[in-house]
């Protein structure tokens, strides 16, 4: 399949979303403004734990435009805890504390007044007694025995822990000549978007309905608000049409909502939470992974990958949010693209003081691609084989597929060895090395990087069954309706919001390509949960298979009412009726025909000329499985986790400072292979911005505590996300192996670039500090870090 | 309008039209254009001037609008992204280059990456790669990594320097 194949599909294409946003008039949450509207301000915990003795709310509620303060008591007598995912009910989880702040930044209390400003002002009046408490900040303190308990009832911090054997991984270690163990940390990171979390609630007591604008890129979201308020979802409207400003998995606010949603009833007018930054960073509950991986290796003398065995340690801050389940969609790749034999997997998910967690790009696979990649560089080191070797070595074959790794999951489709091909022809790769060693002459410390990984899309939360087995989920569907109105003019609705990932444009595109109609006629509405059909957002790299997929088969649809309604009103058989561009005409008598204007309005009009049983008007929704999807776990922990596997190779070069500890990469060549593309500015978007991401949690990213268990890293100037000086001009090398699972061939990229970016910097950046015989596996390689390790080094061998 | 709460008369010229306001002293000038003249292309990112989203143009030069005091605005002529944008439906070359290129994603960053350009091609016509990653290095996308947005800008540059030449001696 190619691009050949195609009208519309994979042709350069405007975006068309892209015009709304050039002139300012995208319709985020903030720019919502109903009439009579108030605004939220929050009082959190300054103390990594305590607890709440006393909230005076007097001073603040006496203040010019305060409305009301909000408490945890309040609150959590009115609402039911939300919903986390794992089957822990003594680790309860509310939008405000009860009695007990656990981690600092906490939400206590919400004021609502008049103005955002002066709803501040108030919140700075509120008199909270707090008695500190102990605390503990680290995983591994917190699941020895005797830590301090963050959640008491629970009885240990241990929220997870769960080893997975999958094959003869004991056999295969003791029949594997050579061993070796790494310790990898990936630093606590998040996605941090541009635009803040918001939520706007507003409840109608004569229609019994909530109307929530929201900021949100969560699945199941009205329903988790339905049942906080003990509500029927049926009585809260979540408007789809809101343009959220970045998300990349995080921007699932329930919290907020279910706390907006409250006052909003409670109060008789709507609420408004846009977080500030502060609330953002600290108690948005939007950080990402802090992961440490413990790997030991199996191998032989020809560096064959026999065997694994992986431990994730998981801090994922002070509540479940969807952070344990972080641990259990990277059991669908936990091989990376290699082939080896049998795995054994242990996923731990320890509460501590922090923040908690939300869902991250990837979900967890970055962080378990670094430790793959680094593991799979050492096994190189460590038999003096060049690391692009090793992985051609070990890399699955074409003629594999499809292929099931231990685990159970089985790859769709690839070409690993001809993407590394042409990723090193492009720039033969000892020319590269040749620079490299031309640096290092000059004084320089410079390495290459190389990453080989997958993304796992589709999407099919498999994790959740896989980690909770209360839970039996086997499906993550999406959907799309198209319309045919009287004026011949197509509308097709999604039922999601987007968060700049182009859905409009991949709707109006697939079924422009299936109907041969062009896309840019095709409007694209969305829903709100009330009138919509089943969708689960877009997550887990998922949309351009899942609605893309029920786009198609919409679009199908029509297309067949279209051709039964031309093939009975021009009274030939069905088997006679062409469909073109629209059109239907007979094939063996070309004029006989009728045009796309005739077949719509007899669909409207002429109920006399349609097939007998067919339903007047042109409406035809689809609602799309996962492809695999449908199956749970073997007892074991098998299963198929998602349904397509993107590849991506990534090749840099870069140089250290040796006396400032800066580095720079020099050169970045990604190969790609997504699919088929649907649209080549959207997916050569999505990759570059998911290495920028990429860079940024290698070099710059984490949110770091102090010993008193407080965000230090809380603003912008201390939590550094790349600029564009940050970001190198990067090439990619695209390479199309359709999947046999998806209507057009196309996978998800949606996390591309992220996935392998940390891996290939650490890489290099180990390569480049490796003549001075140190390593470092601990994420962020910051400046101060790479400085010190330099300069101690450098001091120890008297350069 | 609040009982114990100090307004301040102030007027602002912002796109070629002047307005008189009453706020509180101390209203940003991205609060007053967004909540007062309900101008929301400006976009509140961090609050704390690293981000970039609520750039805009004073006195042709950009700046982040949550760092400016409303008052202070008094006397500078403002323009937002709504006063770069030809009339209803039309874009402008930065504009439609944006689109060309996809220079965006989600769109939050977008206008004050617009605004951030023309301050740059009014000055630099004819700019490089190093002058537009300088230009931009106060705006953070997270969406993009920067490369759309940096040919978006290189087109409308390459553009708008032909627009007035003959056909064939455009490049």
């Amino acid at each position: 399949m190619s691009a050949g194949h195609y009208r519309f599909v994979s042709t350069d294409r405007r975006v068309r979303e892209d015009r709304r946003f050039v002139a300012g008039k995208g319709r985020f949450v903030a720019d919502i403004d109903l009439p009579n509207i108030k605004h939220v301000a929050l009082v959190t915990c300054p103390h990594a734990a305590a607890r709440i003795i006393s909230i005076d709310k007097r001073a603040a509620l006496a203040m010019p435009g305060v409305h009301y303060v909000l408490d945890g008591r309040e609150l959590a007598a009115a609402t039911q805890q939300l919903v986390t995912g794992l089957d822990t009910p003594n680790v309860p989880r509310r939008p405000l504390a009860v009695d007990t702040a656990r981690y600092s930044g906490e939400w206590v209390a919400a004021v609502v007044a008049d103005t955002r400003a002066l709803a501040e002002d108030a919140a700075e009046e509120i008199n909270i007694r707090y008695e500190p408490l102990p605390f503990v900040l680290d995983a591994e303190q917190a699941i020895k025995p005797g830590a301090v308990l963050v959640h008491s009832a629970h009885g240990s911090n241990v929220l997870l822990d769960r080893t997975f054997v999958w094959g003869r991984v004991e056999d295969d270690f003791a029949a594997s000549p050579r061993h070796l163990s790494v310790r990898v940390k990936w630093a606590r990171s998040s996605t941090v978007p541009i635009e803040t979390f918001g939520v706007v609630a507003s409840w109608d007591p004569w229609r019994d309905v909530l109307d929530v604008y929201a900021s949100i890129q969560m699945p199941k979201y009205p329903d988790q608000i339905a049942m906080a308020l003990h509500l029927p979802a049926s009585a809260v409207r979540v408007h789809y049409d809101v343009d959220v400003g970045g998300s990349y998995g995080v921007k699932r606010g329930i919290k907020h909502s279910v706390l907006v949603a409250y006052l909003a009833r409670r109060l008789g007018f709507p609420v408004r939470l846009v977080e500030d930054r502060l609330e953002n960073m600290r108690g948005g509950d939007a950080h990402g992974p802090e992961r440490l991986f413990d790997v030991d290796v199996a191998f032989d003398d020809d560096g064959i990958v026999r065997s694994m065995k992986m431990r994730a340690l998981e801090n994922i801050g002070a509540y479940a949010g969807r952070s344990p389940f972080q641990l259990g969609k990277p059991v669908g790749a936990i091989v990376g693209p290699y082939k080896i034999k049998s795995v054994q997997y242990r996923a731990i998910a320890a509460v501590t003081n922090k923040t908690p967690q939300d869902a991250v790009r990837g979900f967890g696979q970055a962080p378990t691609n670094l430790a793959l990649e680094r593991m799979m560089d050492e096994v190189g080191n460590a038999l003096g084989l060049d690391p692009l070797e090793l992985r051609r070595r070990n890399m699955i074959r074409k003629e594999d597929f499809p292929y099931t790794i231990p685990s159970g999951t089985t790859y769709d489709s690839g070409d690993y060895h001809t993407v590394v091909d042409k990723v090193v022809a492009r720039t033969s790769y000892n020319e590269i090395k040749a620079e490299r060693d031309r640096l290092r002459g000059e004084g320089k410390l410079a390495g290459i990087g190389i990453a080989a990984c997958l993304e796992p899309s589709g999407g099919n939360a498999s994790f959740e069954p896989l980690l909770n087995p209360k839970n039996a989920t086997t499906t993550w569907m999406d959907s799309c309706r198209i319309d045919v109105d009287l004026t011949a003019a197509i509308t097709a609705t999604m039922h999601t919001s987007s968060a700049g990932q182009g859905h409009e444009t991949l709707v109006a595109t697939v079924i422009g390509e299936v109907l041969e109609r062009d896309p840019d006629s095709i409007r694209v509405v969305r829903a709100n949960s009330l009138n919509s059909l089943p969708s689960n957002s877009p997550v887990g790299s998922r949309m351009a298979i899942m609605l893309g997929g029920a786009a198609f088969h919409a679009a199908h649809k029509l297309k067949a009412k279209l051709t039964a309604i031309g093939a009975h009103d021009l009274g030939i058989p069905a088997e006679r009726a062409i469909y073109e561009q629209g059109n239907v005409h007979d094939c063996a008598a070309p004029d006989k025909r009728r045009t796309w204007e005739e077949l719509v309005a007899i669909a409207h009009r002429n109920f006399h000329r349609l097939p007998e049983g067919f339903e007047p008007g042109l409406a035809v929704a689809h609602v799309y499985q996962v492809p695999t999807g449908g199956t749970l776990p073997t007892a074991d922990g098998r299963v198929q986790m998602y349904p397509c596997f993107s590849f991506e190779f990534h090749l840099l070069l870069l140089s250290i400072d040796p006396d400032l500890g800066t580095p720079r990469i020099l050169r970045y060549r990604l190969g790609h292979d997504c699919g088929t593309v649907i649209n080549p500015k959207i997916v050569r978007g999505m990759t570059m911005g998911g290495i920028a991401h990429g860079i940024g949690a290698a070099l710059y990213e984490e949110f770091a505590y102090n010993e008193d268990g407080q965000l230090i890293t809380q603003t912008f100037m201390d939590y550094l996300l790349p600029s564009s000086q940050e970001v190198p001009a990067v090439e990619i090398i695209h390479h199309e192996t359709p999947s046999p699972h998806t209507v057009l061939g196309q996978k998800g990229s949606g996390e591309s670039g992220y996935l392998g970016a940390p891996a290939a910097i650490a890489n290099a950046i180990n390569d480049a500090i490796s003549p001075l015989g140190i390593s470092i596996n601990t994420l962020p390689l910051n400046v101060s870090k790479l400085g010190d390790l330099i300069a101690e080094a450098r001091t120890r061998k008297g350069i | 309008m609040l009982s114990g709460v100090n307004y301040m008369r102030i007027k602002l010229m912002v796109n070629g039209a002047e307005h008189a306001l009453e706020v509180e002293p101390r209203t940003t000038l991205l609060d007053c254009l967004r909540d007062h003249l309900d101008l929301k292309g400006a976009h509140a990112g961090c609050e704390h001037g690293v981000c970039g989203a609520c750039t805009v143009l004073c006195d042709g030069v950009a700046v982040r609008s949550c760092l400016m005091f409303a008052p202070q605005a008094e006397g500078t002529p403002i323009t937002t992204i709504e006063g770069v944008t030809p009339g209803p439906g039309e874009l402008s070359p930065l504009q439609d280059a944006f689109c060309e290129t996809h220079g965006m994603q989600c769109g939050y960053c977008t206008p004050a990456m617009i605004l951030a350009a023309h301050a740059l091609l009014a000055g630099n016509p004819n700019p490089t790669r190093d002058d537009i990653v300088e230009a931009i290095s106060g705006n953070l996308c997270r969406c993009t990594g920067y490369a759309q947005i940096v040919e978006a800008i290189a087109l409308a540059a390459d553009r708008i320097r032909g627009a007035n030449r003959p056909p064939e001696l455009r490049k």
